[in-house]
């Protein structure tokens, strides 16, 4: 017999005839949290995000650019990591360089510039998907177009959200993306720069990760 | 910098030296305000994250509900577990002890002719001491959670589930890395720290062979596994290197994906008193075709080590659904007074002392349960409502009765002592029956001047008892 | 918790049950006690033939000796009278884990559970089921009140002595730091890890004192014996003749305040 086999034997032998009924989460959420307009969701999600150091642009759905520009400006930022396959990276890249901002893409998988991507990466830009207010959460779905080291690895994550996407709970979120039936190689909860309090409970940002996260939050006809 | 060459020390030291180790501990001032600070911090963030009592009563109980719904069906789960990892392309292995989780692990890293496996925190690799393993097999096993880090390079073991490093100062640290890692001068500053760390190993994700990672919660319908952390070593490990291994007890399973929001919600707030982690990292496959990193392999080790003798029983069972937030050590007395080492287990604190003689056996952990004035801070925090105290009872309990046939634990009987069964028997017989209660009690109450003036560990810091010189039943018959 | 509603009748009789550490080491908290009772107008009933709850026994992991001593307690209380108990510690045990200890059992069980619904700790039966309102004769004083554990977290009536101290016009209930903690005291805990539970004890003492309170207030006479009996351990070292903290069952401050 396997250890497999042997560990599941000793289990079964000994599981309780019934598990009950199953745990009614959508009850717990349909009485502990209230709807909110998209306007105060963003309110929300931008007020826990800062808490937890993030910075939040309000920016409108013509004019993030711009933004993007000002926020790699005032960091002396002179390179961004972007996505071409997607249509804010194709947009940042086209319109950037034009601004004398060096936009390399992710345009080979990452054997080939491991090195680079974490000795000469300054900067990344990413979309969110989606968004969590009662958390200030950034949803991720890293694809191909947008791979995971994108959001982690830069010292400076920058990331376009529209807020029309903020949900108020994660379980809204799942449920309403219909997530339990499927899942991507890898999805994510972003809420805010690495940080750490493990010396002598003093927090510290950039510990592994983004030192810095920027949100250009598209508010544009907010209900 | 390399992976240290020094070997640990290992985590397990049996627990009759418990005593000398918790006085060394409350003997030191220094250290007893420390802990007490931590300990300050971490119940205040808490506190602060619930500030609805019924809000938190109504969570708590979906919180054990959840867990006990996806215990009932545990082996089920398991089986739809590896089924849908294995769909998804992630490799499922099975340990029965520490011995075989290692092998497995060793064996991939091998496969992949490993030097460096860096690791994010896994509470269950301490638990089956892979760092040790993986240096006896020539392969360096490096910590990069901070905290972890920090311990590491000291060659000690982490004090606590969640902050490894609570017991040593800024200053500490400050001399261990101007002492280990070249080129670094002496600075408390708690930054420049973390970026000497950071810049480690930003180094060592980036050359790895292998990225090791606990799990937070194992999701079996969609064959997901998800970690809960702040600093992005645990994405580092999960996503730089070539092959992912991550490793897990068998009883972090849930069913459903809906059942991860609320233990998520209870772990952050429980644990540091945040509202949510930096990252929830949700890992449901290998790099697929086409995509552009992320590892080319993942594995998950599932561990019993003495999880399924702690399932076999209702009461004990209960143990299981620990969701390792560590509030219960957070507002403990006794931890706030010893630490985490002197239990001298992988977990310290209220869980540990019910969880470890499972893994242990109750010879090496007997004395363990007995360090609990039973206050029941813990079950009161207890995200999930494990019954802590009502536990320790039942383990003092099988640890001081008489050897048995069919015991429901390994080590049943260990601290057994005819002796002290004989007391207690003596007691009981003296306590239920009125006229030896009577009999007993008014040779106290005339001659208690006699008492002896040391009583014992009592009056090691306090004064002695003595029997007040009339009873309550005296002075009601003198009253009429 | 568990606490009675408000609407639970003024009984005419109740049973006392002092508990072993009343009877033989506090026995004025229990006359105390009792006088306060009777001066409610109850007709206070304390059958003889009682020891001790079990507790000891129970929590040092021999419930079989536990049970022997609970089976006794279980024959004590006939009539359907609240029993009361001046202790949460033994209060719990008798109302929590009797029907535990008893599982086994059906026909003890049944009694275990009768009887769980009629035992009250002392302050909270004052307060919730006399709805007693003391009229302070003192002088101003401070004094503090440590709560035990099982009265606070098993018996959730850690409201109730504070009520009752908080009524007492001229008296200052003092905060102490770290409120919530355990005094160390837990039983056999006291001996079986003297350095922890010394440890412990030390801390509560000094944040006791550092209120500057006159005195502690306690309605748990295991705590007190703790507290007061490390107070007075470290006057001892000290050379103090005179009591640093002294202290008292909440039934004897209670009744000397408002003695007429």
């Amino acid at each position: 017999m396997s250890a497999r086999d042997r560990i599941l034997a000793k289990l079964k032998a000994n599981a309780p005839s019934t598990a009950g009924e199953l745990p009614n989460v959508a009850d717990w959420y349909a009485t502990h949290r209230s709807v909110e307009s998209q306007a105060d969701k963003a309110k929300r999600f931008r007020h826990f995000i800062e808490l937890a150091h993030a910075e939040v642009y309000s920016v409108s759905r013509g004019g993030w650019l711009q933004k993007l520009w000002e926020v790699l400006d005032a960091k002396q930022l002179g390179k961004l990591l972007v996505a071409p396959g997607t249509a804010h990276g194709e947009r940042a890249q086209r319109e950037l360089a034009a601004l004398g901002i060096d936009c390399p893409s992710y345009g080979q998988a990452i054997e080939s510039w491991k090195s680079a991507m974490f000795n000469e990466t300054p900067a990344g830009f990413t979309a969110a998907r989606a968004a969590i207010a009662e958390t200030g959460t950034l949803i991720l779905w890293p694809d191909a177009d947008e791979p995971r080291l994108m959001s982690l690895v830069p010292p400076v994550h920058i990331v376009l959200l529209d807020a029309a996407h903020i949900y108020n709970t994660f379980y809204e979120a799942m449920q309403t993306e219909g997530w339990a039936n499927g899942l991507p190689t890898n999805s994510l909860l972003i809420s805010g720069p690495s940080k750490t309090a493990d010396i002598q409970q003093t927090l510290a940002y950039g510990a592994h990760g983004p030192k810095e996260l920027v949100v250009l939050m598209i508010e544009d006809n907010l209900q | 910098m390399n992976a240290p060459q020094t070997p640990h020390a290992l985590h397990f030291m049996p627990s009759e030296g418990f005593r000398a180790r918790s006085k060394a501990v409350v003997e030191n001032p220094f250290l007893r305000q420390s802990f007490r600070g931590a300990m300050d911090f971490l119940m205040s963030k808490r506190a602060a994250q619930f500030p609805d009592a019924e809000e938190l009563e109504s969570l708590r109980t979906l919180g054990e509900r959840i867990r006990q719904y996806n215990l009932a069906k545990l082996p089920d789960l398991l089986v739809q577990l590896e089924t849908n990892l294995t769909r998804n392309g992630i490799q499922v292995h099975w340990a029965e002890t520490p011995d075989e989780a290692n092998a497995i692990i060793l064996g991939i890293c091998q496969k992949h002719s490993a030097k460096l496996m860096v690791k994010g925190k896994s509470m269950v690799s301490e638990e089956i001491e892979l760092n040790h393993a993986a240096e006896a097999a020539g392969i360096g096993a490096l910590e990069s959670d901070m905290g972890e880090y920090i311990v590491q390079l000291a060659h000690e073991k982490p004090s606590h589930i969640i902050m490894p490093a609570i017991h040593k100062t800024k200053q500490e640290i400050a001399q261990l890395f101007a002492d280990n890692v070249p080129g670094v001068d002496y600075t408390d500053n708690v930054d420049a720290l973390i970026q000497i760390g950071r810049n480690v190993l930003r180094q060592k994700f980036l050359e790895a062979d292998i990225g090791l990672s606990g799990v937070n919660f194992a999701v079996a319908e969609t064959g997901t596994l998800c970690l809960v952390e702040n600093e992005g070593n645990g994405r580092m490990c999960t996503t730089a290197p070539p092959v992912h291994i991550a490793i897990t007890g068998i009883e972090k399973i849930v069913e459903k994906l809906e059942h991860v929001p609320p233990l998520l919600s209870l772990l952050t707030r429980s644990a540091t008193g945040q509202n949510i982690s930096t990252y929830f990292n949700m890992i449901s496959s290998p790099r697929k075709p086409g995509e552009k990193d992320g590892p080319g392999e993942v594995h998950l080790v599932l561990l019993d080590n003495g999880r399924s003798q702690a399932y076999a029983d209702e009461q004990l069972r209960k143990t299981l659904q620990c969701i390792r937030c560590g509030a219960c050590m957070n507002h403990c007395p006794v931890y706030t007074r010893i630490g985490g080492h002197a239990y001298g287990t992988t977990y310290p604190g209220p869980i540990g002392k019910i969880i470890s003689p499972h893994m242990l056996g109750l010879e090496a952990t007997a004395t363990m349960a007995t360090a609990s004035s039973l206050c029941g801070a813990c079950g009161e925090v207890c995200p999930v409502k494990i019954p802590i105290p009502e536990l320790l009872m039942r383990l003092r309990e099988e640890s001081f009765s008489e050897p048995h046939a069919n015991p429901a634990m390994r080590g049943q009987g260990a601290g057994y002592s005819r002796l002290m069964t004989s007391i207690w028997r003596g007691w009981a017989a003296v306590y239920r029956s009125p006229a030896l209660y009577g009999a007993v009690t008014w040779l106290g109450s005339r001659f208690g001047w006699l008492m002896p003036s040391k009583q014992g560990a009592w009056t090691s810091v306090r004064v002695p008892l003595k029997p007040a010189p009339k009873r309550l039943r005296d002075m009601l018959r003198e009253r009429g | 918790m568990s606490s009675p509603k408000p609407e639970t009748p003024r009984p005419s009789d109740v049973y006392f049950f002092a508990t072993c550490v009343v009877d033989q080491f506090f026995p004025g908290a229990g006359m105390d006690a009792i006088t306060l009772l009777e001066r409610e107008g109850i007709r206070v009933h304390f059958p003889e033939e009682q020891t001790c709850c079990g507790q000891p026994a129970y929590t040092s992991g021999f419930p079989d000796q536990a049970r022997k001593v609970a089976t006794l307690q279980l024959t004590l209380f006939p009539n359907d009278w609240p029993v009361v108990v001046p202790s949460g510690s033994c209060a719990g045990m008798m109302k929590h884990h009797y029907p535990t200890l008893f599982a086994a059992d059906p026909v003890r069980k049944a009694q275990a559970e009768a009887l769980s619904v009629r035992i009250y700790e002392f302050t909270d039966f004052l307060v919730n089921v006399l709805n007693f309102k003391p009229e302070d004769s003192g002088s101003d004083c401070t004094v503090v009140l440590h709560t035990s554990c099982s009265a606070r977290r098993e018996m959730g009536v850690h409201l109730t002595g504070r009520k009752l101290l908080g009524d007492l016009g001229k008296v200052t209930v003092a905060q102490q730091d770290h409120e919530s903690e355990c005094c160390g005291f837990g039983g056999t805990f006291s001996v079986k890890q003297p350095e922890i539970s010394g440890a412990m004890v030390e801390d509560k003492v000094k944040a006791l004192k550092a209120t500057g309170a006159e005195r502690v207030v306690s309605a748990d006479c295991g705590c007190l014996m703790n507290i007061l009996g490390h107070a007075a351990w470290k006057d001892k070292q000290e050379g103090r003749a005179t009591p640093s903290l002294p202290g008292e069952h909440i039934a004897t401050f209670l009744l000397r305040r408002t003695a007429q």
